[in-house]
């Protein structure tokens, strides 16, 4: 397969980092006072059908280097894994609960879930 | 320049550098250490060495070792991307976590993340400058990072989509340098309200 025959898996990535950062910047931005959730909602629940439309989007790749793609993945996962993990506990530990817990986690999941996907895509595209 | 006019290069380079990662376990442990406790001077500390070496670093990259790259051959870049690329795979994510997480911890402490204080707002600008070089970072300098590090690994690598990616590291380092700009602005202002 052509390199420029692939889809935008890539341009979807970034934009699922848009959306999960500019959730998490509006929501912490205005931590610990009361705030509507219902924008970072929407942000997160997009950035969500985004992730499950580029996993659907590489499936359907013929060729893929999914080899590579795994390698990649596994250890950007484990990486971005502990880094999600780390902000996760330190919102735990100042005495983050409820609604507003449960986005940041839906957040930092999808965090390190969308850049495993666009590291190994990125590898696996130029793979021989 | 195609692949098939290079040399080609030895590859018998490790893509993550493995002798590095004791050395970034105990740092963030230390950073767990300064969240659990909320000491304010080791959370001071994680955040002022994490964020100096981060800038600095961008800035040196964007602005000093960039356009020295963009300069040399194809086969002088890929000599280079051999031993610098893996280095930063490790240092940049740690900086950043160290930075972001001692800040965090410490806007709380102080109480600069409450909308009432004198330094909500330029907190909050902070975030979105460091939002900003997330997407730019982890959206396409990071990508391309790794992307010239697996084609270098290859038997006969590919210099054509080397250059390219390369090219795309060394905009978006740039990029990067350039916002770290509004950082130094931002961090001295609140430094000093």
């Amino acid at each position: 397969m052509k390199n420029n025959k692939f889809p935008p898996v890539s341009e979807i990535s970034v934009a699922i980092l848009v959306l999960v950062i500019a959730g998490g910047v509006y929501l912490a931005s205005h931590l610990p006072s009361h705030v509507s959730l219902v924008p970072t909602t929407i942000l997160v629940i997009l950035a969500a059908l985004l992730v499950i439309l580029n996993v659907i989007l590489i499936s359907r790749i013929p060729n893929f280097a999914w080899d590579k793609f795994l390698l990649v993945a596994k250890w950007t996962l484990l990486a971005y894994g502990v880094i999600a993990g780390t902000l996760e506990y330190i919102f735990i530990k100042d005495g983050t609960r409820g609604s507003v817990l449960l986005l940041m986690t839906s957040a930092l999941v999808l965090f390190a879930v969308n850049l495993p996907i666009h590291f190994g895509f990125t590898v696996a595209r130029y793979a021989e | 320049m195609t692949h098939t006019e290079m040399a080609p290069p030895k590859n018998d380079f490790k893509i993550v550098p493995t002798k590095a990662i004791p050395a970034v376990v105990i740092v963030l442990a230390g950073l767990l250490f300064a969240v659990a406790t909320n000491r304010l001077w080791v959370l001071d500390f994680f955040h002022v060495v994490g964020g100096g070496l981060w800038t600095a670093i961008d800035l040196f990259l964007g602005f000093v070792i960039g356009p020295i790259i963009g300069n040399m051959s194809i086969p002088a870049r890929m000599e280079f991307s051999k031993k610098f690329m893996p280095k930063m795979l490790l240092l940049m994510p740690t900086l950043v976590i160290m930075t972001l997480a001692g800040g965090w911890q410490l806007a709380r402490h102080e109480g600069f993340i409450l909308a009432s204080d004198k330094h909500h707002g330029w907190v909050v600008a902070s975030m979105i400058v460091v939002g900003v070089m997330a997407v730019v970072a982890l959206g396409f300098l990071e990508p391309a990072n790794l992307g010239v590090l697996f084609e270098l690994k290859k038997e006969h690598p590919n210099g054509e989509v080397i250059g390219k990616l390369m090219k795309r590291f060394l905009y978006t380092a740039g990029l990067t340098g350039a916002m770290q700009v509004a950082t130094l602005i931002i961090m001295t202002r609140i430094a000093t309200l």
